[in-house]
């Protein structure tokens, strides 16, 4: 899922300076997952946001909601039901649902509560650590499902470098060097000679350098 | 100054109140419990929202907060760890807006009647009263 966290109340203040009536849109996916922009969060980001006004001495509406998605048409769509009682909208998904908005609600006013961090996941409460980099050209098949492109600090393809050391990486002893759980994984399930293969240099077309990328899938455009 | 009296929200669980609530307001007064502590009573602190807290500060609450079991033992296990945390979260977030953090509070206490339960109170008024108005109220200190 894509991890994010929320910016700094005053960031938010700073943003929503010119605005009466703010709605606080959550979104039901992948930020309700990582607690960082569903229902719970709008209701506590409302109050932040009332609370700093107060202080201020300024007024400002906040008016919450959470939708199922921002990443798709129908559901930008039902913002609908909020028509003439906002002036910004103050959006609590991932940097797709910002843009969703702006491209879907050309004359709306929005702006990111949270910053899109990463694509991960959390192996245990309270922890979410990158698993993928979204480069469009997955070689996790080489590598025993471990991906050195988001989780090698160099992104190598033939690691480990020299400052793996004891099984942790050079930037931070927390961080376990990746290259070394790719042996490991790959000696303990009998494969390791795959790794002796000589692999074609690697495309970077699909990571991104070329501009946002698509994907169409023509049995899915009626 | 002289004449403010704080609005202080206390959140505690079932278990730390007990006493508390059997011995009535009169009891409590006789203690030296501060009237202007406003006991809520919820069956375990673990229950606790962030937006509980902040939402007593938009009501108008000069402080609050939360008397849950011992850390380690907990009625039902982890709840006053918690909301350890969740009181940790409305410090930071009071942090941000520039307002003193020690306007909310945990405290973990044995279950029952305890001249500490009515120490909190007392601790958490002496130290609101010297800190003066929440800033959310737009009053002058």
């Amino acid at each position: 899922m894509i991890i994010a966290e929320r910016k700094p109340v005053d960031e938010i203040m700073e943003m929503l300076q010119d605005f009466k009536k703010v709605l606080v849109l959550g979104c039901h996916g992948c930020v309700s997952v990582c607690s960082a922009g569903g229902e719970r969060e709008v209701e506590i980001l409302a109050s932040l946001i009332r609370l700093g006004s107060k202080k201020e001495g300024k007024e400002i509406e906040v008016i919450e909601g959470t939708i199922t998605r921002q990443c798709d048409k129908e559901y930008i769509d039902s913002i609908d039901q909020w028509e003439g009682k906002y002036d910004a909208v103050l959006s609590m998904a991932c940097g797709v649902g910002v843009n969703f908005i702006a491209n879907l609600r050309p004359t709306d006013m929005v702006f990111p509560a949270v910053n899109t961090s990463f694509f991960g996941g959390s192996a245990e409460q309270g922890v979410w650590s990158e698993q993928c980099a979204g480069c469009g050209n997955c070689i996790l098949h080489y590598t025993g499902g471990l991906c050195p492109v988001a989780r090698c600090a160099k992104s190598l393809m033939n690691g480990p470098c020299g400052g793996s050391m004891d099984g942790r990486c050079e930037i931070h002893a927390d961080v376990p060097c990746v290259w070394q759980l790719i042996h490991d994984r790959l000696e303990r399930v009998d494969r390791k000679e795959q790794l002796t293969k000589v692999a074609p240099i690697r495309s970077w077309t699909t990571a991104g350098h070329g501009g946002p990328r698509k994907v169409v899938r023509d049995d899915l455009t009626v | 100054m002289s004449n403010f009296t704080p609005d202080i929200r206390a959140y505690c669980c079932h278990y730390t109140s007990q006493q508390t609530c059997a011995d009535g307001p009169e009891g409590l007064k006789k203690d030296g419990f501060p009237d202007c502590v406003v006991l809520n009573r919820i069956p375990c602190t673990g229950k606790l929202q962030i937006s509980t807290l902040l939402k007593a500060f938009e009501d108008g609450a000069d402080a609050v907060y939360v008397v849950g079991c011992p850390e380690d033992k907990c009625h039902n296990l982890m709840g006053s760890q918690r909301a350890a945390k969740r009181v940790g979260a409305v410090k930071k977030a009071l942090s941000e807006l520039s307002v003193e953090p020690e306007r909310a509070e945990m405290f973990h206490l044995e279950r029952g009647f305890h001249p500490e339960f009515v120490a909190a109170a007392v601790e958490m008024h002496k130290r609101v009263s010297a800190m003066g108005p929440c800033p959310f109220k737009g009053e002058e200190k």
